[in-house]
């Protein structure tokens, strides 16, 4: 028999319903292997085997009583960025020390009104800011890929590292995570997992620990695009909570796998053609599109001449909305507080002492871009700058294109610790330079594993969509899984 | 535009949070990469373009007026440092 944990989610639901195994035993398996895993790769932050147990019982109950739901017995980690009723939820950030709310987010209550079950919350950057999970409070995410002949640590990605490490070393069948500049995309990238960020307003942000309220979604990471396909169908909804999220019915993703790319247009665009990318980037590029062609898609060259505003563009109205966000962070309604010499001086030391290197940067930076005599020159240029990134993509679509093919990540994995990341912020920030433009015009993305590098690292694809055409991303994106196969790391934990 | 010490202390200032002298001064750097970086923004014709103000176009949905929820005091503090019965506890701030 094959190992429980190894199934993805549309093969333990056949097993489920056909009562070959129980959720019980699948939960118990995963349970195990957290427990066996987690020192080496530091995935989850908290493990919560007694309520997953439980869940999973509760499951078996309605398997055989013939009530389940459509991911009943589905063992799933949760970002640490979810809030869930009675469990650590902390953004992984000191300042949130032992925060357990008295509700659950919208995304994870669907998920459970599913029938899923939590194994626990999984590390990722502090606040979801950072590319590499090295910001978290808890320590970085060590990637379960490893170059061929070495035995460097590498990172995961992030912020969703955490979620995007334990899918690929199969430590939970899926997980939740957020993308706000690439979030989800670029780990899904860098561990050989698929990761969709849907369109802005299509899963609710309620009950979601805030960073910048105009680019976060949340969205799922997966094994493959099936999985991902049945996990975005249960965590999308409208929601009276979030006035934002959108009134529209929730496709049958998964219908759309298996059906023809035939006649649809392709857009590779020109600006994606970066400086300094790697070769094996630009083939990989090149091999998506011989696969799509061969397809049957007619592939077309775009220009979206604002691309390169994009991230300069993010790094004003992200900062901004998240020094807004922050302030709630207080040392009074929750988590850590530093005393005082008085409340000024509390607030003061609670914030210094509790976010991180990254965090403070970040809250300062939109501090100052908000700030009375810079405002127009900052906040202002970039919102305008936007209004032109989301047009550019508006003409493509408006001439015909219906996805774009681009690289998901300008590198693979690097290694943890990197002392150029270390030196230079803006460095860092640049891993997000193909997947923030997509946040900057709210539609939906979705990375897909296409390759290996020359030493044996996952590379991926990234499609972007209409908004809400999902159904054409993960069309469109199992066509690529289909001709590339699928990647999963050696075991060395 | 580019920060100086002043400047950077004045922020923190404004963002509530303590920063020691080295901290500060380390921040002069990394804030004057970030803003160095942003700055390209300049360079974009923006005349006559409206600033984004949401990113996919919808209506603002409305409720009813009304009490929907409540009586949940004791969840509200719970998560708190420092709380008497039902009150959130702070520093003196009246004299």
């Amino acid at each position: 028999m094959t190992e429980l944990t190894s199934l993805t989610i549309a093969e333990a639901r056949e097993k489920l319903k056909a009562k070959d195994i129980t959720a019980v035993e699948l939960t118990q398996a995963y349970v195990d292997a957290i427990q066996a895993a987690n020192g080496a790769l530091n995935a989850y932050v908290a493990v919560t085997p007694e309520k997953a147990l439980g869940m999973a019982r509760a499951s078996d109950e309605r398997i055989a009583t013939g009530k389940a739901g459509a991911l009943e017995g589905i063992p799933l980690g949760i970002k640490d960025l979810f809030g869930t009723r009675d469990v650590h939820t902390q953004a992984c950030s000191h300042i949130l020390d032992r925060f357990q709310p008295k509700y659950e987010s919208t995304v994870t209550q669907n998920l459970w009104n599913d029938g899923a079950v939590m194994l626990g919350k999984l590390n990722m950057d502090e606040f979801a800011m950072g590319s590499s999970n090295e910001t978290s409070y808890y320590g970085p995410v060590i990637n379960p890929w490893r170059a061929e002949d070495s035995n460097q640590q590498l990172v995961p990605g992030g912020s969703s590292g955490g979620s995007a490490a334990a899918v690929a070393a199969q430590l939970c069948a899926g997980a939740t995570a957020t993308d706000t500049g690439g979030s989800i995309r670029q780990p899904a990238a860098f561990t050989g997992t698929v990761g969709i960020k849907p369109t802005y307003g299509r899963c609710s942000r309620w009950g979601v620990v805030a960073f910048a309220s105009s680019l976060d979604q949340a969205g799922p990471i997966a094994r493959d695009v099936r999985d991902a396909a049945i996990l975005l169908k249960s965590m999308a909804s409208v929601d009276a909570k979030d006035t934002t999220s959108v009134d529209l019915p929730v496709p049958d993703y998964e219908n759309s796998l298996g059906q023809s790319v035939k006649g649809m247009r392709i857009g590779i665009p020109k600006e994606y053609r970066i400086d300094g990318m790697p070769e094996e980037i630009e083939a990989l590029w090149q091999q998506g599109v011989t696969w799509l062609k061969d397809a049957g898609a007619e592939i077309v060259d775009i220009s979206l001449p604002h691309t390169k505003y994009a991230l300069p563009a993010y790094y004003i109205v992200a900062p901004a909305e998240a020094s807004s966000n922050l302030a709630r962070y207080d040392g009074v309604r929750y988590g850590l507080r530093v005393d005082g010499s008085d409340i000024v001086d509390m607030y003061e030391k609670t914030r210094a002492a509790g976010f991180g290197q990254e965090v403070k940067r970040r809250i300062m930076i939109g501090t100052y871009v908000l700030s009375a005599g810079y405002y127009d020159a900052y906040y202002l240029q970039a919102q305008k700058v936007r209004t032109l990134i989301k047009r550019d993509f508006e003409q493509v679509f408006d001439a015909g294109v219906d996805a774009i093919l681009t690289p998901a990540t300008p590198s693979s994995a690097f290694g943890v610790a990197d002392e150029a990341f270390a030196a230079d912020p803006v460095k860092m920030y640049l891993n997000d330079i193909f997947t923030v433009t997509v946040n900057m015009a709210g539609l939906p993305g979705i990375a897909v594993p296409a390759g290996l590098d020359h030493r044996g690292l996952p590379l991926g694809l990234q499609l972007i969509g209409k908004p809400f055409e999902e159904e054409t991303l993960f069309k469109t994106a199992h066509v690529i899984e289909q001709a590339a196969g699928r990647f999963t790391p050696k075991k060395w934990w | 535009m580019s920060v100086d010490l002043a400047t950077v202390k004045r922020v923190a200032r404004l963002a509530r949070i303590a920063v020691s002298e080295d901290e500060a001064e380390r921040m002069v750097g990394e804030l004057n990469g970030i803003l160095g970086f942003v700055e390209q923004l300049g360079e974009v014709d923006v005349t006559g373009v409206e600033p984004m103000t949401s990113v996919m176009p919808m209506v603002m949905r409305k409720r009813a007026d009304e009490v929907t929820d409540g009586s949940k005091a004791d969840d509200i503090v719970a998560n708190a440092p420092s709380t008497d019965r039902n009150f959130f506890l702070v520093p003196k701030v009246v004299e």
